[in-house]
């Protein structure tokens, strides 16, 4: 079948403001991914469409960019699942609250800058074991934040919440994932330090519990009730 | 052009899982500098799915020394035995010092690491498979990744992202820096440093079919082999067997650890045929040939070019019953240990993997060869085994030779973490006793002037097209079985391209800013090296052994060819020689190997 593409096209060092670039693609198959599609484009039309993308199977977290309007991940989107006539259109734009480098390509510095912030490591309740051996923990112990270890920082949450969008001072969506992940790990001893960090100004109470990035994480991680999980815990804790 | 000069006591190249351990262990004694061409979490490793093998016997009866044989019989005793040993021994205690670090692994009902069966792992005296394989999930290498990713910002490890290395700077034959260009606003930078790491992990993207991410490019070994250095075993690259049809993604080993089985278009579980003993948990080599018989034979699903991957709780549990065992499993254990698996056959086929058999094929997947190192992960020079000074190489894009012929699953991950660690000390110790190799004049001057050429392009010829025409020979004539006229075929259609990469192509952005398309194009010119220098190494080993069979040599010879591989850059062209031993020093003798 056909398909047109409408891209959303900026390069600071030629273009005075944004635009929209248009290509049409035959051959696509319904099984096509739209990172194969965005490719198919640069190679074959034209090669300053840039792009950042790597494993192309929904895990390094590089592709996401706004298909239609939803943050998605390029490699995980199927032609089939647009619900496309021939000759439809897909529009693909920048994600939205970093800035542009160029064309799909976002600044990921803030978002870094809000997941160093919260303590993303692991800091140890105990000692090591005296018999060199592993800490030990019950399953569900490690079941209690399994959900947060899959997140893959493609920023898919952060770049679709609109307090994120309000104020970039927001820690957002992923950090906050990822402290949980560490905060009801049993293991780990920096619950009070990370929970302070989280109560700040830039902190969960920025969530207006809106839900967009739950439906945006594309390991399916429920994010809204991961920050929810945060604010109990620092309300319990007396903050 | 403008060029910034930085200066690292130590410099590593690739921020995967080996090159996050180098630079842990080398920063806690050096100035050390991580640059990258992906942010890290990006980076490769994540990808690994079924574990990371190490005998801890949390389940069963286990030893290193066990660990080591399977690793040698599994690399058709090209493995070097020192080499095996060292991974054996040392991955208890790294897998150990990962859960230190904090990494999420699955829990027995003890609270130790959950283990389980992995193709080629073996109890040495019963033979049949152990569980060695200390996993989270199907996703073992993303907590690798973000684990060692978390440790890097507490221990506060710089890193330059998006900094892709392009030039390996020496001065008077001397390793003394190396040159990268800021992805972002296209300059040139160079780092000054004692001692370099290459982490720069494999190089799949040379092929058609391949569970490799698009950055796999083989820039690593490109840039060593440019500054006058060898490659080993190139010959050697593993073909997954269970690639997803037809996109080539990795489906772990883990589902046929957890009992899944594979089946052809009569509904046979072929792999009792091929291996009576252990069945589909053989070899990864040994399942790959099966496959492509079987698809030779015919007895491809529906006459097309794959089998079924069935992991349906009613296929495991009439398999499981005829083995005697009491486990069962139903669709709710097996989506907990595979829920990634799922989930891609899920976004990709729209098949649910309890329900309906996962359609595979074999796929490009893993370097054996590589940079030559010793165990220090030193690299070397010369069969002899000479060091380079200053320069390292660690995880999947060194050859210690660790693998041999054959990489066994779950030992990748275990290889980034021994011998990454094992970087990172050395690498501290060195700068401790060196000085600084002074940089040459104009250091930067002969790699500006080769992307300036490709930046200003003109020709006719777009990267893609040679890209894709070399992934395809590389497909047809390199990959499981090869014979001398299609291993030709393929070296002078890689020549040919080679001189039209040189004179004909054809580059649009000729701007600084995040400039891909330049950078696809140079990453194309490292590929074309390495198939050269692959399919050369090919033609020259005649006999078969892991995973390079040659239909035209079908046995192993171990009177002429139980020997590395060295491919030496000769002015004009590439010298292929067989002078380096292989070490056979815990005693294994080459045998026969049935599985």
């Amino acid at each position: 079948m056909k398909v047109k593409f409408r891209i959303r096209r900026f390069n600071p060092e030629v273009d005075k403001k944004p635009y929209w670039g248009e290509y049409t693609l035959d051959n696509v198959e319904p099984t096509d991914r739209i990172l194969e599609l965005l490719h198919r484009v640069k190679w074959e039309q034209d090669g300053t469409l840039t792009l950042r993308r790597s494993c192309a199977h929904g895990v390094c977290g590089s592709d996401a960019v706004r298909i239609n309007g939803v943050n998605k991940l390029a490699c995980k989107v199927l032609v089939k699942t647009l619900d496309l006539k021939d000759g439809g259109q897909v529009q693909v734009e920048p994600i939205l609250g970093l800035p542009v480098v160029k064309d799909l390509v976002v600044d990921f510095e803030p978002f870094f800058d809000h997941y160093r912030a919260v303590m993303p490591y692991f800091m140890p309740a105990t000692p090591r074991p005296g018999d060199g051996r592993e800490r030990r923990q019950s399953p569900e112990d490690r079941a209690r934040f399994d959900d947060t270890t899959k997140c893959i920082l493609c920023a898919c949450c952060t770049t679709s919440c609109p307090s994120f969008w309000a104020s970039g001072e927001y820690v957002g969506p992923a950090a906050i994932v990822n402290a949980h992940r560490f905060i009801f790990d049993s293991r780990d001893g920096a619950t009070q330090e990370r929970l302070n960090i989280l109560s700040e100004e830039s902190g969960v109470w920025r969530c207006r519990t809106i839900f967009n990035c739950t439906p945006a994480c594309p390991r399916e991680i429920e994010v809204t009730r991961a920050i929810g999980e945060v604010k109990l815990a620092i309300q319990r804790n007396g903050r | 052009m403008d060029v910034k000069t930085h200066q690292f006591d130590v410099v590593v190249i690739g921020a995967g899982g080996a090159g996050m351990m180098a630079a842990l262990y080398a920063s806690r004694g050096a100035k050390t500098a991580v640059i990258s061409k992906l942010y890290p979490t990006r980076s490769h490793t994540g990808t690994a799915q079924g574990g990371i093998g190490a005998a801890l016997a949390n389940l069963d009866e286990d030893h290193w020394e066990w660990h080591a044989f399977d690793t040698v019989k599994g690399g058709d005793y090209l493995t070097d035995q020192n080499a095996a040993e060292t991974l054996a021994r040392e991955a208890i205690d790294a897998v150990i010092e990962l859960e230190l670090m904090g990494l999420p692994f699955d829990r027995n009902p003890d609270g130790t690491i959950s283990q389980r069966r992995f193709g080629g792992h073996t109890n040495n005296q019963t033979k049949k498979p152990v569980r060695r394989a200390c996993h989270a999930a199907d996703r073992t290498g993303h907590m690798i990744l973000q684990t060692l990713y978390q440790n890097c910002i507490k221990e506060k490890v710089t890193f330059f992202d998006e900094y892709q290395a392009i030039d390996l700077i020496t001065n008077d034959g001397k390793v003394c820096g190396v040159a990268a260009v800021c992805i972002d606003d296209g300059e040139i930078h160079v780092f000054h440093a004692k001692a370099i790491c290459f982490a720069t992990g494999g190089w799949g993207r040379l092929w058609e079919t391949t569970s490799n991410a698009h950055s796999l490019t083989g820039d690593g070994p490109a840039l060593v082999w440019r500054a006058g250095l060898p490659l080993q075993d190139m010959e050697f690259f593993q073909f997954h067997p269970t690639g997803l049809y037809p996109v080539g993604l990795l489906i772990t080993e883990a589902v046929r650890g957890e009992g899944g089985v594979l089946i052809n278009d009569k509904g046979e579980r072929f792999m009792e045929r091929y291996a009576p003993t252990i069945k589909d948990l053989a070899s990864r080599d040994v399942v790959a040939r099966s496959i492509y018989l079987e698809v030779q034979a015919g007895r491809g699903i529906g006459g097309k070019r794959y089998v079924h991957l069935d992991v349906r709780p009613e296929t495991v549990n009439r398999y499981l019953a005829e083995a005697g065992e009491d486990r069962r499993v139903d669709a709710a254990y097996i989506l907990s240990k595979l829920p990634d698996i799922t989930d891609f056959c899920h976004t990709y086929l729209g098949i649910d993997p309890t329900k309906s058999p996962i359609p595979i094929q074999p796929t490009a997947h893993y370097g054996m060869g590589g940079i030559p190192t010793n165990l220090d992960a030193e690299v070397i020079s010369t069969g002899a085994g000479t060091v380079v000074p200053g320069l390292y190489a660690a995880g999947e894009v060194a050859c210690v030779s660790v693998h041999g012929a054959n990489r066994l699953g779950t030992n990748s991950l275990t290889d980034l973490i021994v011998f990454g660690r094992k970087a990172g000390k050395a690498m501290a110790d060195y700068a401790r006793q060196a000085d600084f190799v002074p940089l040459p004049a104009n250091p930067a001057g002969k790699i500006v002037a080769e992307i300036e050429r490709i930046r200003k392009s003109s020709g006719k010829t777009k990267p893609y097209m040679i890209r894709q025409e070399m992934q395809k020979v590389m497909m047809d004539h390199v990959s499981v079985f090869r014979e001398a006229p299609g291993l030709q075929k393929a070296l002078d259609t890689v020549r040919e391209l080679k001189s039209r990469y040189q004179d004909d192509l054809a580059v649009d952005d000729r701007g600084m800013r995040f400039n891909t398309d330049l950078l696809e194009a140079w990453e194309l010119g490292c590929m074309l090296d390495l198939a050269e220098i692959t399919t050369l190494s090919a033609m020259e080993r005649k006999e078969s052994r892991g995973g390079h069979s040659r239909e035209d040599y079908p046995k192993r010879d171990d009177v002429n060819f139980l020997v590395h591989t060295m491919a030496y850059p000769e002015k004009g062209g590439i010298r292929i020689a067989h002078d380096r031993a292989v070490d056979l020093s815990l005693g294994y003798q080459p045998a026969e190997r049935v599985y």
